[in-house]
C-alpha cells in the first residue's frame, strides 16, 4: 500500500466520520463545523487528483461561503446551546433501513462491475486549460452552461433578497 | 303606414315602468306617479286618435301598423312582434287606456301614504304595457308572451303588500292557477301552429283559406276542437271561469285600484278577448268548443251570482259579480253565430265587455273610496254612509243601476243584447241569463243598501268623502257608465266586419228590466233597514245558503284533490322514491368517495420528509427492478 | 493514486457519504441541519463525478466542470434556502420541518 493510498483512506475515514457526526450531532453549531471538516476532506481529495482549481473553489465557496452562511442563519434562528430533540425512533429505524438498503444496492452494483481504468494521460487541469474550456464555444467548451449559471446566480441573488426582505408594514421580527 | 304611431301606445307605459322601476327609491317625492300617469295619458290620447282614425274609415280590415320578425322558424312559421289594428283591438285599446288612466289618477290619492309608492306605479305601468301588448298582438305567440307578462304583473300587484301573508298566498294562488290554465293555452297554441303552420292572426281568423292538415281525432273530438278547447282553458283561467275561478276572490288582497284595473276591467276579460279574437276559427272548425264556451259561461254566471248574494266582504262581492258578468260575455260568445244577425252574440259580448269595464271599474273605485274611509272590507261594519260620502254614494248608485241593467244606463243596452242573443238560440241559457240578471240586481243593491243606508255603525273616526283626485276619475267613469250604452256598437264591431244594427228586443228588455226591478225591490225590502227578515230567508234556504256562503266548497275540493290525491298518492311516493332511491344512490357514491378520500388523505400530510422518504424508496425500487430485469 | 486505490473503493466512499446525507435529510427536524445533509449529498455526488473523470476519462475534464457547476448551483441554492428559512422563522417562529405543513391543502 503506497503513501497516497494511506493518505486517501485516512481522508476517506475522516470524511465519513465527520459526515456521520454532521447528521447526528444534537448541537446544531457543531453539526455545521463537522460539515466544514467533511467539505475540507473533499477538498483534500481534489488536491490528490491534481484538481487544484476545483479544490480551491471547494474551499472558498463551500467552506468559506456556504458554511459561513449556514452558521449565520443558525445564529439568527436557533439557540446554539440548546440540544436538538432526538428524532423519533421509528423514523430512525425506517430511514436506516432505507439508507442501508440503498447502500447495499449501490455497493452491490459497484463491486460487481469491473471498471476499465485508464492510465493518466498527463493532461493537467491548469488554469489556462480551465479558462479556455470554460469560455470556449467549440467542442469541449462550456461557455453556454457558464452563462446560464451566471444568470441563475443573479436570479438566486435577487430571489434571496426578495424572500428574506422584511415586509414593510410589520417591522417586528 | 299612417298608424305607425300606435307603437307608442304600447311603448310609453313600458318606458314609465323602466323609469320607475330602475329609479325606484331615487326619484324625488311623488314624481313616479306623475311619470306613470302622464305616460298612460299620452297613450290614452293616442288610442282615441287611433280609434277615431280607424273607425272613421268605412273599411274594417285588419291593419298591421308595425311589425318586426322576432324569431324565424321557416318561411311561414315565424314569431313576430307587432301591432295589429282591427275593431276589437282598437276597442280594447280605448277601454284599457281609459280605465288605466282613471285608475292611475285615482291611485295617486289612494296610495298616497303607502310604502312602495314607486314600486306600485312601476308595476301598474308594467301591467298596462303587457295588457296593451296583448290586445294588439299580431300573432298567437306574441299574445301568449304578453299573456304571461300580464300574469306576472298581476302576481306582483296582488302581492303588493308582501308583508301580509294572506296577500302573498293570494298572489301565489293567482299565479299558479292561471299558470296551470296557461299550460293548456300553450299546448293549444302549439297544436294550432303545428297543423296550420302559422301563428298569424291574419291567416288564422280567415278560415276560408285555412286548412288543417290532419283529420286525427281523440276521444271523439277532432284535433282542432281539442286545440281550441285548450286555448279556451287558458282564457278560462285568466277570466276566472268555473272551475279555474278560485284565484279571483283571493286576488282582492291587492290594493283596490289594482282590483279595479286588473281584476274587473282589463285582465280578466282577456279570456273573452282571446275567444273573440279566434272566434272565426272557433265558429268554422269547432262548434263543439263553442258549446263548451257557452256552457262554462252560463254555469259560471249563475254560480258566481249565487255566491255573490251571500258574501260579506265588499270586494269579494264585486269579484264574484265580475265572474258572473264575464260568464255572461262568454255565454254570448258561445251562442253566437257568424255574420249578420247570427253574429249578434259576438257583438253583444264585446259590447258588454266595453260597458262592464266602465261600471265595474267605477264600482271597485267606489268600494276603494268606502274602504279608504271606513278602513274595513266587511259590509257588516258599514251602514248609513250616504250622509258622509254623498258623492261616492251617487256614483255608486249609478254603477249599481248600470250593472243591474236599468235603462238608460249602459248595462241595460249591452245586457239586453246578450239576452236577445240567447233568446234567439238557446231558451235554457236565456232562462239562466234572466235569472242572473235578477240576482245581479239583488246582490248589487243588497250591497248598496247595506253600505249606504242601513243602520249607522260606530266608526273609529268619522268617515270622510274621498279627495278630489279620487273622485274625479270616478266621475269620469260614471259619465262613461251612463253614456256608453248609446254608442251604436254594432256599427263598429261585429263578427264579420259588416255593420250590424242593434235594436232593442222589447219583450226581452221588458222581462229583464222587470226582473231587475224585482231584484232591487227584494234587496230594498231586506236591507234598507236593519232587520232579520233576510236572515230568515237565508235560513229557509238552509244548505244551499251555507254552501253558497262557502263558495260551494270549490276551494275545499281543490285542496282535497291537490292535497289528498295529487300530493298523497302521487307526489309523496315519488318524493319517497326520489329521496330513498335516487338521492340515496347519489349519497352512496358521495359516501364512497368520502371514505376513499379520507383513506388517502394521509398521503398528503405536508411533511416534506415523508414525501422524500417515499420518493427515495420509489427510486430504489425502480433501480432494483431495472437491475433485476437486465440480468 | 489511480494505481494505488481502485475505483471501486473510491465509489464505496462516495456511496456511504451519499446515504449518510439521505439519512440526515430524512431524520433531522431542523431545516438548517437538513440543508447540511443536502450539502453532504451534493458533495458525495461531486466526488463521484471527479472520480469517474479521473479514472475512466482522464484528460477530458468533464467531471471537473460538472463539479464546478454543481458547486455554483449549490451556492445559489443555499442562499435561497437560507433566505426562505429566515422568512419562515420570522413568520412562524420556528424552522421545524414538521410544522411547515400549511400548504398541504
Amino acid at each position: 500500500m503506497g503513501t497516497s493510498a494511506i493518505i486517501f483512506y485516512t481522508i476517506a475515514t475522516i470524511m465519513i466520520v465527520f459526515s456521520l457526526l454532521a447528521v447526528t450531532s444534537r448541537k446544531i453549531l457543531r453539526a455545521a463545523v463537522y460539515l466544514l471538516f467533511a467539505l475540507g476532506g473533499t477538498a483534500a481529495v481534489y488536491f490528490m487528483v491534481n484538481y487544484f482549481f476545483l479544490a480551491a473553489v471547494q474551499l472558498i465557496v463551500y467552506a468559506g461561503g456556504i458554511v459561513v452562511l449556514i452558521i449565520f442563519s443558525i445564529l439568527l434562528t436557533s439557540h446554539i446551546e440548546e440540544k436538538m430533540q432526538k428524532p423519533d425512533s421509528w423514523k430512525i429505524i425506517l430511514t436506516s433501513i432505507l439508507g442501508l438498503g440503498g447502500t447495499t444496492l449501490c455497493l452491490y452494483v459497484i463491486t460487481n462491475h469491473l471498471f476499465a481504468s485508464q492510465p493518466s494521460t498527463g493532461v493537467e487541469a491548469t488554469m489556462t486549460t480551465i479558462g479556455e474550456k470554460l469560455l470556449g464555444y467549440r467542442e469541449g467548451g462550456y461557455v453556454l452552461p457558464f452563462e446560464v449559471i451566471s444568470i441563475l446566480l443573479l436570479a438566486a441573488m435577487i430571489g434571496a433578497i426578495v424572500v428574506a426582505k422584511r415586509n414593510k408594514p410589520e417591522g417586528n421580527g | 303606414m299612417e298608424f305607425q304611431y300606435t307603437i307608442w301606445i304600447v311603448a310609453l307605459p313600458l318606458l314609465a315602468f323602466l323609469i320607475n322601476g330602475l329609479g325606484s327609491g331615487k326619484l324625488p317625492g311623488k314624481i313616479s306617479g306623475w311619470i306613470a300617469t302622464i305616460a298612460i295619458g299620452i297613450s290614452t290620447f293616442l288610442s282615441y286618435q287611433t280609434a277615431f282614425q280607424y273607425f272613421s274609415s268605412p273599411s274594417r280590415d285588419k291593419i298591421i301598423a308595425f311589425k318586426t320578425t322576432w324569431l324565424r322558424f321557416n318561411d311561414t312559421l315565424h314569431i313576430d312582434l307587432g301591432v295589429l289594428l282591427d275593431p276589437i283591438s282598437v276597442m280594447m285599446l280605448v277601454v284599457i287606456t281609459t280605465i288605466s288612466l282613471m285608475v292611475f289618477l285615482y291611485s295617486q290619492g289612494y296610495m298616497k301614504n303607502e310604502k312602495g309608492y314607486d314600486r306600485y306605479f312601476a308595476f301598474l305601468s308594467l301591467f298596462s304595457f303587457s295588457m296593451l301588448g296583448l290586445v294588439v298582438a299580431t300573432n298567437l305567440f306574441q299574445m301568449y308572451m304578453f299573456w304571461e307578462l300580464v300574469g306576472v304583473s298581476s302576481y306582483l300587484l296582488i302581492g303588493f303588500y308582501y308583508d301580509k301573508s294572506s296577500a302573498v298566498a293570494a298572489s301565489k294562488k293567482a299565479f299558479i292557477v292561471t299558470r296551470f290554465a296557461d299550460l293548456g293555452f300553450l299546448i293549444g297554441i302549439l297544436m294550432v301552429s303545428f297543423y296550420t303552420g302559422t301563428f298569424d292572426f291574419e291567416i288564422l281568423t280567415n278560415p276560408d283559406n285555412l286548412s288543417f292538415s290532419t283529420t286525427a281525432s281523440f276521444l271523439g273530438l277532432s284535433t282542432i276542437t281539442w286545440a281550441l278547447l285548450l286555448i279556451f282553458m287558458g282564457g278560462a283561467g285568466k277570466s276566472a271561469m268555473f272551475p279555474l275561478h278560485i284565484w279571483l276572490p283571493d286576488a282582492m288582497e291587492g290594493p283596490t285600484p289594482v282590483s279595479a284595473l286588473i281584476h274587473a276591467a282589463t285582465m280578466v276579460v282577456a279570456g273573452v278577448f282571446l275567444v273573440a279574437r279566434l272566434f272565426p276559427l272557433y265558429h268554422a272548425f269547432a262548434p263543439t268548443a263553442l258549446e263548451v264556451v257557452a256552457f262554462v259561461g252560463a254555469f259560471t254566471t249563475l254560480f258566481a251570482a249565487l255566491i255573490a248574494c251571500t258574501q260579506y266582504d265588499i270586494k269579494r262581492v264585486l269579484a264574484f259579480s265580475t265572474m258572473s258578468q264575464i260568464g255572461y260575455m262568454m255565454l254570448a260568445l258561445g251562442v253566437s253565430g257568424y255574420g249578420g244577425e247570427e253574429g249578434l252574440g259576438y257583438t253583444a259580448s264585446l259590447f258588454h265587455l266595453f260597458t262592464h269595464a266602465f261600471f265595474k271599474a267605477l264600482l271597485f273605485l267606489g268600494a276603494g273610496a268606502i274602504i279608504h274611509a271606513v278602513h274595513s272590507n266587511d259590509i257588516r261594519e258599514m251602514g248609513g254612509l250616504r250622509k258622509y260620502q254623498p258623492i261616492t254614494h251617487l256614483l255608486f248608485l249609478i254603477a249599481c243601476l248600470a250593472i243591474a241593467g236599468i235603462p238608460p244606463f249602459s248595462g241595460f243596452f249591452s245586457k239586453d243584447e246578450i239576452l236577445a242573443a240567447t233568446f234567439a238560440t238557446h231558451p235554457i241559457y236565456f232562462g239562466i241569463a234572466v235569472a242572473v240578471a235578477g240576482l245581479t240586481a239583488f246582490y248589487m243593491f243588497r250591497l248598496y243598501f247595506i253600505v249606504f243606508w242601513g243602520k249607522e255603525k260606530t266608526y273609529d273616526h268619522t268617515p270622510h268623502e274621498a279627495p278630489t283626485i279620487m273622485l274625479l276619475p270616478m266621475i269620469v267613469l260614471a259619465v262613461g257608465s251612463v253614456l256608453t250604452g248609446f254608442i251604436p256598437f254594432g256599427h263598429f264591431i261585429s263578427s264579420d266586419g259588416q255593420s250590424l244594427d242593434l235594436h232593442i228586443n222589447w219583450s226581452v228588455a221588458i222581462t229583464s228590466v222587470a226582473i231587475a226591478f224585482a231584484g232591487i225591490v227584494v234587496a230594498w225590502k231586506f236591507y234598507k233597514t236593519e232587520s232579520d227578515s233576510s236572515d230568515k230567508v237565508a235560513r229557509s234556504f238552509g244548505s244551499v245558503y251555507t254552501s253558497a256562503l262557502n263558495k260551494f266548497y270549490i276551494d275545499e275540493i281543490y285542496i282535497l284533490i291537490t292535497k289528498g290525491i295529487v300530493f298523497r298518492l302521487i307526489a309523496q311516493p315519488l318524493a319517497w322514491f326520489d329521496r330513498n332511491i335516487i338521492d340515496a344512490f347519489m349519497n352512496l357514491l358521495a359516501a364512497i368517495t368520502n371514505w376513499i378520500s379520507s383513506q388517502i388523505k394521509e398521503f398528503q400530510s405536508g411533511q416534506v420528509q415523508k414525501y422524500a422518504f417515499i420518493f427515495i424508496s420509489g427510486v430504489l425500487i425502480i433501480v432494483l427492478s431495472f437491475i433485476y430485469a437486465t440480468q | 493514486m489511480v494505481e494505488q486505490v481502485p475505483l471501486n473503493h473510491a465509489l464505496i466512499i462516495t456511496t456511504l457519504m451519499f446515504f449518510i446525507g439521505v439519512y440526515g435529510f430524512l431524520t433531522r427536524k431542523n431545516l438548517i441541519t437538513m440543508l447540511i445533509s443536502v450539502e453532504i449529498m451534493l458533495n458525495a455526488v461531486n466526488l463521484n463525478f471527479v472520480f469517474f473523470d479521473h479514472y475512466l476519462f482522464p484528460g477530458k475534464l468533464e467531471g471537473h466542470f460538472f463539479s464546478l457547476f454543481i458547486i455554483a448551483i449549490a451556492a445559489a441554492e443555499a442562499a435561497v434556502a437560507i433566505a426562505i428559512f429566515i422568512n419562515l422563522y420570522r413568520n412562524i417562529r420556528s424552522i421545524d420541518v414538521e410544522q411547515v405543513d400549511k400548504m398541504k391543502y
